[in-house]
């Protein structure tokens, strides 16, 4: 078997991004996602898969959900953990990447979780070091991860991806979560729309094949399920919008809005949620609301991306290959 | 690499026969069904577990709770391996099995290492009062310290060859083969 | 003390400003060209070099370098990209005064015209800024700087944003002669961008900055000049309405040149995949449409010059997130045998042609010596070779920066002797 095969068969080094997965190796890390969330229902909620890896959180912007989700993951799954926040890191003194990058490399570790400012950050810091790469979100471009437990949540209730309408809600131009879900979502048949304040959706999007709905209403009528982006209060003071309080008015995910549509809405929203802003709490403690359930799977998603990334090494798996038939 | 050799050792109703020697050697040293459970080792296991379940409640009169176990995340070879995407599904007998006589129930013991891992996996399932290690087949190789409690059948093979347990819900019948597959065999 | 004369025989004399297209002799003697035109009779002192199968072309012109000192000595000095252009076969540049401190009075304007004279290499032209201290606030001071030897003024880097300074700077330069140069970009639509506004951008998650944001500062640049009836030149036009909107204006009068780069001629904003930071330039590289738009207006004249825009930067400066890498590629050593086998090579112009855009046009834009072989003018002569086929190899650069995006690129001719002044001042050794 050839390497690129042997690569294909599984999940590579690194996962950067959904955009070149493919729909064969998303199916696998959501099938592969079932069996975890078993894990975390368990009394004694860890298995040895990992035991004697060591994973650095590498999180160059603040993110509390994202950090925490991937750490429960790592240590679920018995692997010895390193956070490494901006403030505390050697960036601020003016170190670069590379070099943070191959100070970690020297202290023997195996994988990095990172979380960065700058687009394309991860696969910059996965073409450089031989550990394997995961991408907690890089600035604008994407957060694979959030898009899989996005879309693990969808196929848990709407029973599968293909043929079905998500509407991605708000700040679209600024959002990873955004990028990551069009590639999956479009990857795995769906029909993707996008629907916010025309400063807040890129125009090039509709090259992609995404629908771009400017009113809240029509997006509603449309959608089998809406994943509410959150309005970053920046947006705000730098002129995209010009108050809260209108976008709620006008782009908000209300209960009456909601009321309008044929069949009920499954409602998604990666949080931090601002109440009373993008969603109104009726709606996010509301019947339809999968934002907990979000939480969950995000935990046996990151679980089922280490242990496909952990074990992905098509070198070993070969080598091996060649034994297991003795 | 195609197999060279396939001899059936064991066809559906030698099978049949050892499964029930089993079933009875389980009652015999648990003294009953008394806070039995078993629990079958993906993915034949699971099989295997099911046919025992069956034949304990013909002998004794009594469905004793059955629970599933996958040990893929046990195992020591991970990084070796590269991953399997498919992960069964690892299930606890109705009751759970704190203090319960536990038949851990695999298809072939071989090399160990599956017993270590299941045992390793059980443990943090519960706390079993009793666990029995029971296999089909007991094939020579084994590269830890740990013998089965009670055996279907001990076959004497080559290192190069396999021993294959088959069930009719995978593999459409119920027996043993063993294969050999190295060219020189021939 | 003159060189020794130089009698270069049998070589293809493209002289697109005397309308020479013709193999024949060129004699240069005591750093002018004594003779050019069928066979010529040396003096017996002189060196002969046999041209036969090479293009004789007057020295080529790169209007626009970063020569990065002082301030930047660790991607570039003075004297290393002179060098570099004159492997490129350049015999004159101009230099930009976006240095540290930047070239924005007379002591700064003397100390490049010093340093390029020692260099060696090509003649080095300071262009002086436009404003002190690059601020875009108020004019330097131009006329001193054009008497200590500034070629022109421009701000680039930055955009002059305050309409009403261009306008002054257009109007103040009238009196020297000198071209106001602009890098036109609005920086209010395009302040944050790191690559062209498009699918790539929206896919890979950075910041656009759109055609729009240099095409309002091309019009609005021509209009000032059309008001004031001063020279502007516009820097690296990527846009396809941008060369439209220069097109109109030189068909109303305006007094204006515009340049086009290799890199802008020859790639698109897909070179940026992968987050490429030698692709990482400023204007962007944009689209198919804008490369074609370039093009056209390179073969209908719309664009005069050809300019490289070279602008070298350390490796690790490059070696960033993409976001945080600085904008711009060397271009002296790769503009030859791109123009060549890109430009001329699919069609877009002739050899003639491409000669005329990286010579005499450049001459006439910045009123430099050089751009003929016409008896009487300086001795600036490039050798070219248009058959030599090679592979760029930055390690190989003379340049002291390696950030191109064109590195393994093959490419079919090449530049092979430079003359400056009637002294060869680089000469391909044969093996590469």
């Amino acid at each position: 078997m050839s390497r690129s095969a042997a690569a294909a068969a599984g999940l590579g080094k690194d996962l950067v991004g959904i955009e070149h997965l493919g729909a064969r190796r998303i199916t696998s890390i959501l099938d592969t996602a079932e069996p975890f969330k078993e894990i975390s229902e368990r009394r004694i909620k860890k298995v040895p898969t990992l035991r004697g890896l060591t994973i650095v959180n590498l999180f160059f912007e603040a993110s509390t959900r994202t950090r925490i989700s991937f750490e429960f993951a790592e240590k679920r799954l018995a692997a010895d953990t390193v956070n490494i926040g901006a403030s505390r890191s050697s960036v601020a003194k003016g170190e670069t990447l590379v070099d943070t990058a191959r100070n970690l490399e020297a202290m023997k570790i195996d994988m990095v979780v990172m979380r960065h400012w700058a687009s394309g950050a991860a696969r910059f810091l996965a073409e450089r070091i031989p550990s394997n790469v995961i991408n907690a979100g890089d600035g604008a471009h994407e957060h694979p991860t959030q898009a899989l437990l996005d879309m693990l949540t969808l196929r848990d209730h709407l029973g599968a991806i293909a043929g079905r309408r998500v509407c991605i809600v708000g700040d679209v131009r600024h959002s990873r979560v955004a990028r990551s879900n069009i590639f999956g979502l479009l990857t795995l048949g769906a029909e993707v729309g996008v629907c916010g304040p025309p400063t807040l959706i890129p125009p090039h999007m509709r090259e992609l094949g995404v629908r771009i709905f400017h009113r809240i209403e029509e997006a509603i009528e449309w959608a089998h399920a809406l994943n509410v982006l959150r309005l970053q209060l920046e947006r705000m003071e730098a002129g995209f919008v010009p108050s809260l309080r209108e976008y709620n008015r006008i782009w908000g995910v209300s209960r009456a809005r909601l009321a309008v549509a044929p069949e009920p809405l499954l409602i998604l929203h990666p949080g931090p949620m601002n109440r009373g802003v993008e969603i109104d709490s009726d709606v996010a403690d509301g019947p339809h609301s999968v934002i907990l359930e979000q939480v969950t799977n995000g935990v046996a998603v990151r679980m089922a991306v280490l242990y496909l990334l952990a074990g992905g090494r098509p070198e070993k798996a070969e080598a091996a290959k060649a034994e297991e038939v003795a | 690499m195609p197999d060279q050799f396939r001899i059936p050792i064991m066809r559906e109703d030698a099978v049949g026969r050892a499964i029930a020697r089993m079933a009875r050697e389980i009652l015999e040293r648990n003294e009953g069904t008394e806070r039995l459970a078993l629990m079958g080792i993906h993915r034949r296991g699971v099989q295997i577990a099911h046919l025992l379940q069956d034949e304990i409640e013909r002998a004794a009169g009594v469905r004793v709770p059955r629970g599933s176990i996958d040990i893929t995340l046990y195992r020591d070879d991970l990084m070796a391996i590269g991953p399997r995407p498919v992960i069964g599904e690892s299930k606890l007998p109705p009751g759970g099995i704190d203090n319960r006589a536990v038949v851990v129930v695999d298809d072939v013991i071989f090399t160990g290492r599956t017993a270590r891992a299941a045992m390793n996996e059980l443990m943090d399932w519960g706390r079993a009062s009793r666990i029995y290690y029971c296999a089909l087949v007991d094939r020579a190789g084994r590269e830890l310290p740990i013998q089965p409690d009670i055996v279907g059948r001990a076959v004497t093979v080559l290192p190069h060859q396999r021993v294959d347990v088959m069930v009719p819900e995978i593999d459409g019948v119920l027996g043993v083969d063993v294969v050999t597959t190295s060219p020189e065999a021939a | 003390m003159s060189p020794r004369p130089l009698w270069i025989r049998g070589g293809r004399i493209i002289d697109p400003a005397a309308g020479l297209d013709a193999t024949a002799d060129l004699l240069l003697l005591d750093g002018r060209v004594a003779e050019c035109g069928g066979e010529v009779e040396g003096p017996a002192d002189a060196e002969v070099l046999d041209a036969r199968g090479l293009v004789v072309a007057p020295g080529l012109i790169d209007v626009h370098v970063h020569l990065r000192e002082p301030g930047g000595e660790h991607k570039e000095t003075i004297a290393t990209g002179a060098r570099a252009a004159a492997a490129g076969g350049f015999t004159s540049v101009c230099a930009m005064p976006n240095t540290s401190p930047p070239i924005d009075d007379p002591a700064s304007v003397g100390f490049v015209v010093a340093e390029g004279r020692r260099a060696g290499g090509a003649r080095v032209y300071p262009v002086g800024a436009i404003s002190a201290g690059l601020e875009g606030r108020r004019l330097a001071e131009i006329g001193e700087m054009v008497a200590a030897g500034a070629v022109g003024i421009t701000d680039d880097g930055h955009p002059v944003m305050d309409s009403g300074l261009m306008r002054l700077a257009l109007e103040y330069a009238l009196p020297f002669g000198i071209p106001v140069a602009d890098h036109p970009e609005d920086l209010g639509l395009s302040r944050e961008g790191s690559m062209n506004e498009g699918l790539v951008s929206a896919r890979l998650g950075l910041v656009g900055k759109p055609n729009a944001s240099e095409d309002i500062h091309i019009v609005r640049d021509l209009l000032l000049a059309e008001l004031t009836g001063g020279r502007i030149h516009l820097q690296h036009v990527s846009t396809a309405w941008g060369v439209e909107a220069i097109r109109q204006a030189k068909a109303r009068g305006v007094r204006a040149t515009a340049e086009a780069s290799p890199h802008h001629l020859i790639l698109t904003e897909a070179a940026v995949e992968g987050y490429r930071t030698d692709a990482k330039m400023n204007p962007p590289l944009r689209t198919g449409a804008d490369v074609a738009a370039v093009r056209a207006g390179l073969a209908d004249g719309t664009l005069d010059v050809i300019a490289t825009d070279h602008a070298p930067h350390h490796y690790d400066e490059k070696e960033s997130a993409f976001d945080d890498a600085p904008f711009g590629i060397v271009g002296l050593e790769t503009a030859v045998g791109l123009v060549l086998t890109h430009i001329v090579g699919e069609g877009v112009i002739d050899l003639p042609t491409a000669i005329e855009r990286m010579s005499p046009a450049a001459a006439r834009a910045f009123n430099l010596p050089g751009g003929t072989l016409a008896p009487g003018s300086v001795a600036d002569v490039t050798l070219i070779d248009p058959a030599r086929a090679w592979a760029v190899d930055p390690s190989r650069f003379l340049s002291k920066s390696r950030n191109t995006p064109f590195a393994g690129l093959e490419l079919t001719g090449k530049a092979v002797m430079t003359i400056v002044g009637g002294e060869v001042v680089w000469r391909e050794d044969g093996s590469g």
